[in-house]
């Protein structure tokens, strides 16, 4: 089977998952971005790499964070970009999203940067693209966020770079979170020896130890002595499907509040991916405590979009 | 019209007949085999040298799309397709638009059918009105319109109360239900098998409990009533070993499984595979490993293509909005020889799975040569070699998940009531 987000040299040509690229890759990215991080510094915060490109964000799901962060990274790369956001109800009217990549395509657009409601619909398009067209997966459904997993790995590594060497615990709502699946991914490529899942079993997948995790069902337990707490955002909507009884129970089983989190390693530092929901799965002492590397996220968030960027159409081993 | 068909090796497990004879046919049936009636001439003698002459093929589901989803497939083109495949009679589903459920659609259906002189078709008649699980169709009307049993397509009766009288009902007249077992509400909004591959990729899964907690209410109200039921598509370890412990205890229960499911496993949805959108998903290498025993020991008794012809662009779009479903009349005979190849089976047995059996299931008079049978016939050369190659297709759905393999048993010329129906290139 093909990797399709390779070519046939080994080369980055989409980024769709970070399952399926190997360790070389996923370093080659981190430290693509650490050169990057300097450029927002700047006084001119621009480095001329994708001058003449066109990236188009796709975005037929709502996001305000991604959508602006990917936008100001292509900027940044001074390519120009033009961000759609494609309502999946016109859509059922009638144009199918291959119709409007092809139009867009029709305009000369170099890169797609895609986020969709449905799991797979980045491959997809990577599919039907033509070879000089890159596609960047900015979330697909419950499957893959790849450009999250890596500024999460970005962020671990500025504060714990000894990867080999770490224990980190992802909690909560595993079952529907693309960033948990490529954090996973990413953790235990770059070889963090012990990777957990901390949730109750209805916000599990099912076999979800074959991603090489640990299960644990008591954040007391699951947080003992980890040097990492990455924090999922759980939805409202789950309160409907009898996942959970309330937020309120969820709180109080899994939120991070500080005396849960003391159980951690006293150097341990906590992620969120964003957008949190305060007093559900993280309290604001957590969020805004001295342990919160949240905001940092961000920030390295655009270093890690643009290196990807850079890297998939910016000529990376001579490509045009 | 008389025809020889000669020097073939003539498979008839029914009759349990496998050896080198001649097959004499005249005014549509047959009137000899291995020796020559009196005063026999043929008009026409066909060669089937180093070919397998056998009963011609009897699919147990498929669906030909019309009425109402045209732009799917035609009844022309599908039948096309069986013929193609050495599929002579089969059954259809009653999901169309309209739905199965009143004769005037059945006769007509028949009437259509019939006109273009290929593959006899066998209508399953809606089992509810518009298949909703709530009132009763009219069994005994469409019985005579030409259904020769009631079938629920891939929709479950979640009425326990409507399913218990829909059994008594068809018990009093002795018609087959033919059902589907997958629990609605377990399965809801699930696209693939909930196992590791579901959970890897982000697809929602429908569970094997799902299929097993249906079979559960089906077997014991089929016990209960003394129903003649049929499970269509059978899909799991589980509900294998609940099939055979209920024939076990007398239920009068019959299974088939798809030919899909005795190849694929969930890992064959790889990168999001459209091709392997199917119903029932495609699940782990225990549940094909259980279904290939089943057939072996007598447990699921036939195999069908599950043939789902869908359009090009329905298959255009993510995993879970890709149109579920797989083309494969023309695929049913390779896939069951090379099943019966990988575990070592005779051929006659995989024939069996393809032909006597499911005629048996159908209450149907095919799937066997007997001397005065209408000469429905099958010739194909186990030994050659072909690629699947969608285009190549006769089937107005180009979408499968076996594209590109190379495949043996080629169909050779396909016969319906001693009448050449088809013939290769």
């Amino acid at each position: 089977m093909n990797n399709p987000q390779l070519d046939t040299d080994g080369r980055l040509r989409h980024l769709l998952s970070i399952e399926g690229l190997p360790k070389k890759i996923l370093n080659q990215i981190l430290d693509t971005a650490e050169s990057f991080l300097g450029v927002a510094e700047r006084e001119v915060k621009k480095v001329p790499l994708l001058r003449g490109k066109t990236v188009c964000n796709l975005f037929f799901e709502n996001s305000t964070r991604t959508r602006t962060t990917f936008e100001i990274a292509a900027k940044r790369l001074s390519a120009d970009v033009i961000s759609l956001n494609v309502n999946t109800s016109s859509q059922s009217k009638g144009e199918t999203i291959l119709d409007t990549v092809d139009n867009l395509i029709a305009m000369h657009a170099d890169m797609f940067v895609v986020r969709h409601s449905q799991s797979g619909a980045a491959h997809f398009i990577a599919k039907h693209v033509p070879n000089h067209i890159h596609v960047i997966n900015a979330g697909d459904g419950r499957h893959s966020h790849p450009t999250q997993g890596l500024l999460d790995m970005f962020t671990i590594r500025k504060y714990k770079p000894d990867l080999h060497n770490l224990r980190v615990a992802i909690v909560g709502d595993v079952l529907h979170s693309r960033v948990a699946r490529s954090e996973i991914h990413a953790l235990t490529t770059l070889g963090v020896p012990e990777v957990r899942v901390i949730a109750p079993k209805t916000l599990l997948p099912t076999h979800v130890e074959k991603l090489g995790v640990h299960v644990f069902h008591d954040m007391k337990a699951g947080l003992k002595d980890v040097d990492v707490v990455m924090m999922l955002r759980l939805q409202n909507e789950r309160m409907n499907g009898a996942m959970l009884p309330s937020s309120q129970e969820y709180f109080k089983t899994y939120g991070l509040t500080q005396e849960k989190l003391s159980l951690a390693k006293p150097d341990a530092i906590v992620l969120h991916p964003g957008p949190m929901n305060r007093g559900v799965e993280i309290d604001s002492s957590v969020a805004d405590g001295a342990q919160s590397v949240i905001l940092p996220q961000v920030t390295y968030g655009i270093a890690i979009r643009m290196a990807v960027m850079a890297m998939l159409a910016g000529g990376q081993g001579g490509q045009a | 019209m008389k025809i020889l068909i000669k020097n073939g090796r003539v498979i008839d497990p029914k009759n349990n007949i496998d050896s080198k004879l001649d097959v004499f046919i005249a005014a549509g049936k047959i009137v000899g085999l291995g020796k020559s009636p009196d005063s026999f001439v043929a008009n026409q003698t066909i060669d089937a040298s180093g070919l397998i002459v056998c009963p011609g093929l009897v699919d147990l589901s498929t669906r030909l799309r019309e009425p109402g989803n045209e732009y799917k497939a035609t009844l022309e083109s599908e039948l096309q397709a069986a013929v193609a495949g050495g599929v002579t009679s089969l059954a259809c589903q009653p999901d169309t638009n309209p739905v199965l459920d009143e004769p005037g659609l059945v006769e007509m259906l028949k009437h259509r059918t019939k006109q273009l002189n290929l593959a006899r078709v066998y209508p399953l008649g809606a089992l509810t009105r518009q298949l909703q699980g709530k009132e009763l169709a009219e069994m005994g009307a469409l019985r005579e319109a030409g259904c020769v049993g009631y079938s629920q397509a891939n929709i479950a009766i979640t009425d326990t109360q409507v399913l218990w009288r829909a059994m008594e009902y068809a018990t009093t007249f002795g018609f087959t239900l033919f059902l589907h077992a997958e629990e609605p509400f377990l399965a809801k909004g699930g696209v693939a098998h909930d196992g590791e591959v579901a959970s890897r990729l982000g697809l929602k899964g429908i569970p094997s409990a799902a299929e097993a907690l249906a079979l559960a209410s089906i077997l014991r109200i089929a016990k209960e009533t003394g129903a003649r039921v049929h499970i269509s598509r059978l899909s799991t370890a589980d509900g294998v070993d609940m099939i055979r412990n209920a024939k076990k205890q007398g239920v009068n229960i019959s299974c088939d499984v798809s030919a899909n499911q005795l190849h694929l496993t969930e890992h064959d949805i790889a990168y999001f595979d459209a091709n392997c959108h199917l119903k029932p998903p495609l699940r782990t290498q225990r549940d094909k490993e259980s279904l290939s025993a089943g057939l072996q020991d007598g447990t699921v008794d036939a195999i069908c293509s599950d043939h789902t012809p869908v359009d090009d662009d329905a298959k255009l779009a993510p995993f879970a909005e890709a149109e579920l479903g797989a083309t494969g009349l023309e695929l049913l005979l390779a896939l069951t020889l090379k099943w019966a190849q990988q575990e070592k089976l005779a051929m006659s047995h995989a024939i069996a799975c393809i032909s006597s059996a499911s005629a048996r299931i159908l209450g149907i008079p095919a799937g066997d040569l007997s001397v005065n049978a209408d000469a429905d016939i099958c010739i194909f050369d186990a030994n050659e070699y072909w690629k699947v190659e969608p285009k190549a297709l006769k089937s107005q759905g180009k979408n499968t998940p076996f594209s590109g393999l190379e495949i043996a048993g080629k169909v050779k010329v396909t016969l319906v009531h001693g009448q050449v129906v088809y013939q290769s290139e």
